[in-house]
């Protein structure tokens, strides 16, 4: 499975997250995004990229009360809550924003 | 808020049950997948919100050093996550000693900040904890 853009292929598992993730570029973000039914602003590349640091840094995509936490940390507290995340990402901030961000499926996320 | 525990139900009583869990890391990082595998466990169990210890003894000490270099094996360095650790609450990470000393390592060879337990005290501890997984 996958999709292409501009003659560039992405290839995805079978719930539509990146096989790989160095493929990952904001093309795919836009296209991930529209798929997720997420109208991408500001707020929400401010978390994607905050995730994309984060598994760089880890190498691992945060279960939903770690990036609660990690967000509140850097952005605010106003930030930090999963009311504002499942705003922005209706369907699971760790799932939904994960995969926009091209990262794998969090961990014990079921 | 509960997206990693779905679907489980969890009555108020086992709830709020806190148990002491060991995850006992005894391989090397690479070649078997006991390692990455207890990874996982420990990142689910801290969902849980238990009070969760993580032991590196053996070739396990391992897991933790720095500086893995595994592009020649072909496989994700996964050390860095163990830094993501404390992030999920999990501050109890424990070496023992001589695991150390036999492999030439210092507490400045790993990735995380641990306590150096001595074999006799490693015992100690495994021997209060209700639940102890070996990797």
């Amino acid at each position: 499975m996958g999709f292409e853009i501009n003659g560039k292929t992405y290839e995805t598992d079978e719930e539509g997250y990146l096989v790989n993730l160095s493929e990952w570029d904001e093309e795919a973000a836009k296209y991930l995004a529209v798929e997720e039914k997420v109208d991408l602003t500001d707020s929400h590349w401010e978390v994607i990229n905050f995730l994309r640091e984060y598994y760089n840094d880890y190498q691992i995509a945060p279960a939903v009360r770690v990036l609660t936490k990690a967000i509140g940390k850097k952005l605010g507290p106003e930030k930090g809550n999963s009311k504002y995340l499942y705003e922005l990402f209706p369907y699971g901030p760790a799932k939904q924003a994960c995969k926009i961000a091209g990262l794998p499926k969090p961990t014990g996320c079921i | 808020m509960t997206e990693s525990t779905g679907g489980i139900d969890m009555d108020e009583e086992s709830s709020g049950t806190v148990k002491k869990f060991a995850f006992i890391n005894r391989k090397a990082p690479y070649g078997t997948i006991y390692a990455l595998e207890s990874l996982e466990v420990v990142l689910i169990s801290a969902a849980f919100d238990q009070d969760v210890s993580l032991v590196f003894v053996d070739d396990g000490v391992y897991q933790i050093k720095k500086g893995q270099g595994t592009k020649a094996v072909g496989m994700k360095n996964f050390s860095p996550a163990y830094r993501a650790l404390e992030g999920y609450d999990i501050e109890k990470l424990y070496v023992e000693k001589e695991s150390l000393e036999s492999r030439g390592l210092t507490e400045d060879d790993l990735v995380v900040p641990v306590e150096v337990l001595t074999s006799e005290e490693m015992a100690t501890l495994m021997d209060e904890q209700d639940v102890v997984m070996s990797f």
